[in-house]
């Protein structure tokens, strides 16, 4: 019981964190000071509280595609374990619905974007369906590969299977699911090399641009939830490339939030040390990521 | 050539007479036989004359270090176009026909070029053009097809940037066509100094474009001196030849950080957006503004710089050139930064001619022209910049020939600050003469800048006609976005950096 009420404080609370520190270490990198690692708390407060404008032209399914987008990576959330703790919920199968949830919260996302009626946001829901089209194989491979170590298809006993024991017979074919793993983690929540979160550009972005209509808590919605999508596919990456444990239940808590931490900076540096894809070139990398997750289960399997 | 055009340098003024009145034919001949042999349209204008109109063609050649002007009178409200043999002249003409209500017959063309009311238009004067809501209404060119989109960018950016408007026409995420469209900022520059030199006239050239303050003021300081015959002194020339490179040196630094911004590579972008600083503040200490205003004055410069500040300016500019060049360093050496520099919108060396590019949008495609080379003015005929070409004509291309240029003209600001000549920094002016026409050319750090003034029979301005950079490479940026991702324009619209204001006048 205590660990189920632990995972939920850390998924409401710490998602925005991991935002905070990725911009702490662009900052780093480009000499400046940066802001204040609690900013992206304070922005979601700020916008908590500001007033909504909603263009005439949106049905109720701009209204509700923050809210069922939130809802459903929050229930996907409730399905990952975080660290060697089992998930709250987790039954046989569980991977399939945590793959269908978040693409549900994409599907509702995208059709918000397109209720408006702007040629902007039909132009990112576009790009958006097609990368993350490319992406979905990807996560497949890994899982299935997963479930072939393991001999489960529910994630938790998929991950806390992984142990220091596991990474030295397989090592090789964990770390080029790892290599996929961290291409879509980073594709799936629009960070440099595929998206830029910091851009202003209208016409270069793919996830931003889906958003633009969107305004106060609901675009207050939209941005937890994206925090949230990075730290529930940060937990799936950090489960299989820190397979640690400290033999002490609370300690290993503390474990888990330091590797997402040490995750944040990771996607820091490569936010720094990289330029943007053109976007004809991302569907190549997307492919490249699936070719070595699908060689990871070769390996595995053979 | 030459035969029909009365020739001249830059920097000159010559009695109105001087400039031979041709039919109109071979006033249209002389113009498109002089661009097939290499001459460029600097400026095309119309003055009104009596109840008629008279329109004047500047053009100017290169490699030779000449300027050309000629001039034919509309018979009536008609006059033929050129556009379709000569596209480079096409903003002008239609520029004349919102000016003067002139007709182009056969224009390929004929849309508003900034919405502005009829220039001999006196009966309102004083009032602000039309309803601001009529600027950007027309027929757009519009693709149709199945699968083909129209995406409207502006005139209200998402980033702080100046009013424009964009339409693309767009196969996908290929852009098909692009239509610009501008004028949301016409102030009505030419018009305010009809009359003058007032007062104000100085500071309102300034703010042509705010970010070329030392391009456009000394164009205009250059057509005072030219009809008033005044000799700016040597010390003079050398301090406006310093502001000039720091004007630019600012700019390109600003540029190629913007550059790295915009392909999300943050730690060039934020070097360089303080070392943008820095130059700025190095123009600040010269004159007390950082965009140098009142730096540049008709006779002179406003403000002298006693050996100290110039020690100080050579210390800055040894730092500055220290840091510029590792935060420029970083781009050329990360692969994902060339990758996607290189082979974004591209242009032909052919097209950039044919368009009348200038500038480092021109070099870039590997025309050779600089005006502080073709035409010299001022210090430039004493001290050379090397000129920097590129070849690609894409944004690489663009980016590389900033960072070229802003090299050299560290060491050329390094130079006339060790060897700043003695004696005043003002020369003596005296009235301007009348009847006369003053063409200044200067290369600003976007291309060339193009002052021509025409003065009545009293000495006071008739007609006063400015033409920045970006009036020649607007069209070069649409023409850079065909075939090109549309994720690419903001990347590639940075490449170009062109001014709104300066195009609206």
């Amino acid at each position: 019981m205590p660990d189920t009420i632990l995972h939920i404080l850390l998924v409401l609370a710490m998602p925005p964190l991991l935002l905070g520190v990725i911009g702490k270490t662009k900052a780093a990198f480009a000499g400046r000071v940066g802001a204040p690692y609690l900013q992206p708390y304070y922005d979601l407060s700020r916008l908590m509280r500001k007033g909504t404008v909603i263009s005439e032209t949106t049905t109720w399914l701009f209204k509700a595609g923050p809210v069922i987008t939130l809802a459903a990576t929050l229930f996907a959330a409730m399905l990952v374990p975080f660290g060697r703790h089992p998930a709250p919920i987790s039954f046989q199968g569980d991977m399939v619905l945590f793959a269908y949830l978040l693409a549900l919260g994409r599907f509702f996302t995208t059709t918000a974007a397109m209720d408006t009626g702007s040629a902007f946001e039909g132009m990112g829901a576009a790009r958006e369906v097609t990368f993350s089209a490319l992406a979905e194989p990807t996560l497949f491979f890994a899982l299935v590969a997963l479930t072939r170590l393991s001999g489960s298809l529910s994630l938790t006993p998929m991950l806390n299977h992984i142990s220091t024991g596991v990474w030295m017979t397989t090592g090789a074919a964990l770390l080029l699911m790892l290599a996929g793993l961290f291409v879509v983690l980073l594709a799936e929540n629009c960070r440099i090399p595929f998206d830029d979160p910091n851009t202003h550009l209208e016409l270069t972005m793919i996830h931003e641009v889906m958003v633009l209509d969107h305004s106060g808590p609901y675009f207050g919605v939209i941005l937890y939830g994206a925090a949230l999508k990075l730290y529930i596919l940060g937990a799936l990456f950090v489960g299989i490339a820190a397979p640690f444990t400290s033999g002490d239940g609370y300690l290993d808590w503390v474990l888990f939030a330091a590797c997402m931490l040490l995750l944040a900076v990771a996607i820091g540096v490569v936010e720094s040390v990289m330029a943007r894809l053109r976007m004809v070139r991302v569907p190549q990398l997307l492919v490249a990521a699936t070719i070595l997750t699908a060689f990871s289960f070769v390996l595995i399997v053979r | 050539m030459t035969s029909t055009m009365r020739t001249f340098r830059n920097g000159s003024a010559l009695p109105l007479g001087d400039v031979p009145v041709l039919e109109t034919e071979s006033f249209l001949k002389a113009i498109l036989d002089a661009t097939v042999h290499g001459w460029r349209v600097s400026s095309y204008f119309g003055l009104p004359r009596g109840g008629g109109l008279r329109i004047y063609c500047l053009m100017s050649s290169d490699s030779r270090g000449s300027l050309g002007m000629a001039a034919a009178d509309v018979a009536g409200n008609a006059f033929p176009s050129i556009a379709e043999f000569c596209p480079q002249i096409q903003m002008f003409e239609r520029e004349v026909a919102e000016q003067f209500g002139v007709v182009f017959e056969d224009s390929p063309w004929p849309k508003p070029v900034r919405f502005e009311r009829r220039l001999t238009d006196r009966t309102a004067a004083g009032c602000r053009t039309g309803r601001p809501s009529d600027v950007g209404v027309m027929e757009y060119y519009q693709v149709k097809g199945h699968e083909v989109h129209e995406v409207a960018v502006g005139p209200v950016h998402a980033g702080i940037i100046e009013p424009g408007h964009f339409r693309f026409q767009c196969y996908g995420e290929q852009v098909l066509h692009l239509e610009i469209s501008l004028g949301y900022q016409h102030r009505g520059v030419e018009r305010l100094v009809l009359g003058g030199p007032h007062p104000a006239s100085l500071h309102q050239m300034e703010t042509v474009a705010g970010d070329t303050t030392i391009g456009h003021g000394l164009a205009y300081a250059m057509v005072i001196e030219a009809l008033s015959g005044t000799m700016a002194p040597a010390r003079a020339h050398a301090l406006r030849g310093v502001a000039l490179e720091l004007e630019r040196l600012a700019n390109h630094t600003g540029d190629l950080g913007a550059i790295a911004g915009d392909v999300g590579y943050l730690p060039t972008a934020s070097f360089c957006g303080r070392i943008r600083g820095d130059f700025l503040n190095m123009t600040a200490e010269l004159c007390g503004s950082r965009f140098g205003r009142g730096m540049v004055v008709p006779g002179g410069v406003g403000f002298d710089c006693g050996p100290e500040l110039a020690e100080t300016l050579l210390k800055k500019s040894a730092a500055a050139r220290t840091d510029l060049a590792n935060a420029v360093e970083l781009l050329w050496e990360t692969p994902s930064v060339m990758a996607r520099l290189e082979n974004t919108g591209p242009l032909t060396a052919e097209a950039a001619r044919e368009l009348g590019l200038v500038g480092p949008a021109a070099r870039a495609c590997g025309v050779n022209m600089d005006v502080r080379r073709d035409h010299t003015f001022g210090i430039y005929s004493m001290a050379q910049i090397p000129v920097a070409t590129a070849s690609t004509g894409d944004v690489h291309a663009r980016t590389l020939v900033r960072w070229l240029e802003a090299e050299k003209s560290l060491y050329f600001i390094d130079e006339q600050l060790r060897h700043l000549p003695g004696g005043a920094c003002m020369g003596k002016s005296n009235g301007l003469a009348g009847e006369h026409i003053a063409v200044a050319l200067t290369e600003g750090w976007r291309g060339e800048v193009c002052h021509v003034a025409v003065t009545d029979d009293a000495g006071r301005f008739a007609r006063y006609k400015v033409v920045d950079p970006s009036f020649h490479n607007w069209p070069g940026l649409a023409m850079a976005l065909r075939g090109q991702q549309i994720s690419d324009f903001p990347l590639c619209n940075k490449s170009f950096n062109l001014s709104y204001c300066g195009f609206d006048l």
